[in-house]
């Protein structure tokens, strides 16, 4: 199974990280949406785990929690998704996930169960640094690495521990605000990566509100390692419900537009 | 954070990260202007002469007859607004001023408490949004439209079951991209600390006076002491004030909506199982996986799948019994409050009134009890017309 670390060193450009919800619209179109994503240049997958109450997501993820959760998944099917994920290939993946369906699981059966589908980092969006060691004699022992947010507000303390605790990649929020596309990105997230660079050599990735190539560019060309482009491809979703072929060559053709950019860059 | 907000292993601040700072600064006001001089003569100053405090300990003379047994009732429906939530919205409201705020935003289930926020967004002049499950805007029109002469906005969420808990996650979600200038003016003592303390301590009123006057009326502690029980916030004002007082009884009660047996109720700490949710460990209704109940009652302030932690701790430490009250029974007690007191309570109230009646003729004819009346029931007359039309 590919680390983090392996995967960040072998890239010669920024990583692209694809963001869906596992079951969006249904568990078999949604593995061809993540094989797509892979094939058209994804270099890690963050995938989300479909709750009632996602707090945390704007609209339009939300709209994709409810589609999958009409489609029957569960935590349990959701790792078996994972675990076909990484047989088709081995590609780092990060969880993001709300915090009582771990809970609820049981924190250490959760844990060892993703690590044997093959999944990396589990980010629960609701337990902040102050309480991970709820979680981590449990993620150390399935082995797993850790990805961490760090918000524009994040106070220099904070985000000392917060780097000090993450071992795969900082999941930097480029926004105050829930996930959800934007038209710009915010003048928030320069002075963040500044910060994150002089505090970590951790890569440090930037998600929420990534929604063009131009985004991707003007963030990495800022120092962060990486992108994650969730709202913008998951909208594309929602729009072509009923038209799965389109739906599948509108992700590929939107990935490929920020893989292109991004290595051109 | 300060504090870890934790009631035993229950509470705690279970919130994304972009939150954590905001409520650190709330938290470190709420403990500079609790004791600030000038805070506290404005609180007290304004609780009498604007909410009406103290409110009357009112022996219900015709009630006890009909019960059996000696019962007061805790007079929260004549706090301006018409309920409790009142004494919470006054508090915060006036620790957002003191911290410079100039927006207020707030959920709520019946209205009762975007209602008590609108008010105090009119008397502060803050910018008031109010975010209300779109179920609760069609049910509680009245009070929809009371927020709006305030001149507050009201933003009907769709989203899930329309009802308290998708109110809660989009002001939740709202606030997160406005922090600088809003505050959020959480309305039951449930959701991350330090919410439950902040509503507590505003709350905690009710008991203080309600055991004064107890002891002025009967020379003794009650037996016994009741309230509803949705998020919290009336419970634990009344329980606050009797929690070392040992011999004192205390019951909360929960809507047991169409029974507890069916999925149609919201009893959570009758039937839960401890979660996370809306930023705190507690109860929570789900099912096995997790996945949060889309709870349902006939009353909207007790729709709420979760509950505060405190409640979650003093049911798991046996101070305190938790029981539910179904619809039916709910109404009947609605019905013989008002035929023997003339008093119409809010039918989150006749939650309490039902558990008393359920106990009609099986306590001791001299046993006292203090029940919470936290709120009129104005606003659901409409409600009650519609499951029982007058002949
Ligand atoms: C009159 C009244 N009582 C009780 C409640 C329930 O809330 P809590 O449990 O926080 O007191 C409400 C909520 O809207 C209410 O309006």
């Amino acid at each position: 199974m590919i680390t983090y670390k392996q995967k960040f060193d072998s890239l010669s450009s920024g990583a692209l990280i694809p963001f869906f919800v596992i079951g969006d619209p249904d568990l078999d179109t949604s593995f061809e949406i993540v094989k797509t994503a892979i094939d058209a240049g994804a270099d890690v997958l963050e995938l989300g785990i479909p709750f009632s109450d996602p707090i945390a997501d704007g609209p339009t993820i939300q709209k994709a929690d409810i589609r999958a959760l009409d489609s029957g998944v569960t935590p349990a099917k959701a790792l078996e998704f994972i675990k076909r994920v990484t047989e088709y290939k081995d590609i780092p993946i990060g969880l993001l996930v709300y915090y009582n369906l771990i809970y609820q699981y049981g924190i250490e059966k959760f844990m060892l169960d993703f690590a044997a589908a093959g999944g990396n980092s589990v980010l629960i969006a609701d337990l902040c640094i102050d309480d991970v060691d709820e979680v981590k004699a449990a993620i150390e022992a399935a082995g797993l690495e850790t990805v961490h947010m760090v918000t524009p507000n994040t106070s220099d303390e904070r985000l000392e521990s917060i780097v000090e605790k993450t071992s795969g990649f900082v999941y930097t929020v480029a926004v105050l605000g829930v996930t959800g596309s934007r038209d710009e990105v915010s003048d928030l997230v320069n002075p963040l990566i500044k910060r994150l660079k002089a505090a970590t050599k951790t890569p440090v990735c930037v998600g929420f509100g990534i929604s063009k190539p131009q985004h991707a560019v003007d963030v990495l060309d800022a120092g962060a390692d990486g992108v994650i482009v969730g709202s913008r491809l998951v909208k594309i979703i929602e729009e072509n419900l009923d038209d799965k072929e389109k739906m599948i060559a509108e992700i590929s053709t939107a990935l490929k537009g920020f893989r292109d950019a991004i290595d051109n860059r | 954070m300060k504090h870890t907000g934790r009631y035993g292993d229950f509470g705690g601040y279970y919130v994304p990260e972009v939150l954590i700072p905001a409520l650190e600064e709330i938290e470190k006001a709420f403990y500079h202007f609790k004791d600030d001089a000038v805070f506290k003569e404005e609180l007290e100053s304004l609780r009498a002469d604007y909410l009406g405090r103290e409110t009357p300990l009112y022996f219900a003379k015709r009630f006890s007859e009909y019960v059996g047994y000696k019962v007061y009732l805790k007079r929260e429906d004549l706090v301006h607004g018409g309920a409790h939530k009142g004494n919470n919205t006054l508090g915060q409201g006036l620790l957002a001023k003191y911290m410079g705020k100039t927006k207020l935003i707030a959920e709520t289930g019946a209205g009762q408490h975007g209602l008590a926020t609108s008010m105090i967004g009119a008397l502060f002049d803050f910018d008031t949004k109010i975010f209300m499950g779109s179920v609760d805007v069609a049910r509680q029109s009245v009070n929809v439209h009371k927020m709006k002469l305030c001149g507050a906005s009201v933003v009907p969420v769709s989203a899930g079951s329309g009802t308290l808990k998708d109110a809660i996650n989009d002001a939740l979600r709202y606030w997160c991209s406005n922090l600088s200038d809003t505050f959020y003016l959480f309305g039951t003592a449930a959701g991350p600390h330090p919410f439950p303390e902040i509503v507590r301590y505003f709350q905690t009123v009710i008991g203080i006076e309600a055991r004064k006057q107890i002891l002025v009326k009967e020379n003794r502690l009650p037996d016994m002491i009741v309230a509803c029980v949705g998020g919290g916030s009336n419970a634990i004002g009344l329980f606050s004030g009797f929690l070392e007082d040992e011999s004192v009884k205390i019951v909360g009660v929960e809507a047991g909506g169409k029974g507890i047996d069916t999925t149609h109720h919201c009893a959570t700490l009758t039937k839960g199982r401890v979660g996370v949710f809306h930023g705190a460990k507690g109860y929570l209704l789900q099912d096995e996986v997790g996945q949060v109940f889309e709870s349902e009652s006939i009353s909207a302030g007790l729709d709420y799948p979760g509950v505060g932690p405190e409640h979650s701790y003093l049911k798991a430490s046996g101070r305190a019994e938790y029981v539910p009250a179904n619809d039916e029974e709910v109404l009947d007690a609605f019905e013989i409050l008002i035929k023997t007191e003339g008093i119409i309570p809010a039918l989150e109230s006749s939650h309490a009134l039902a558990y008393l009646i359920s106990m009609r003729g099986k306590l001791d004819p001299n046993t006292v009890v203090v029940a919470n009346l936290s709120g009129r029931g104005d606003k659901d007359v409409g409600i009650v017309e519609e499951h029982r039309p007058l002949k």
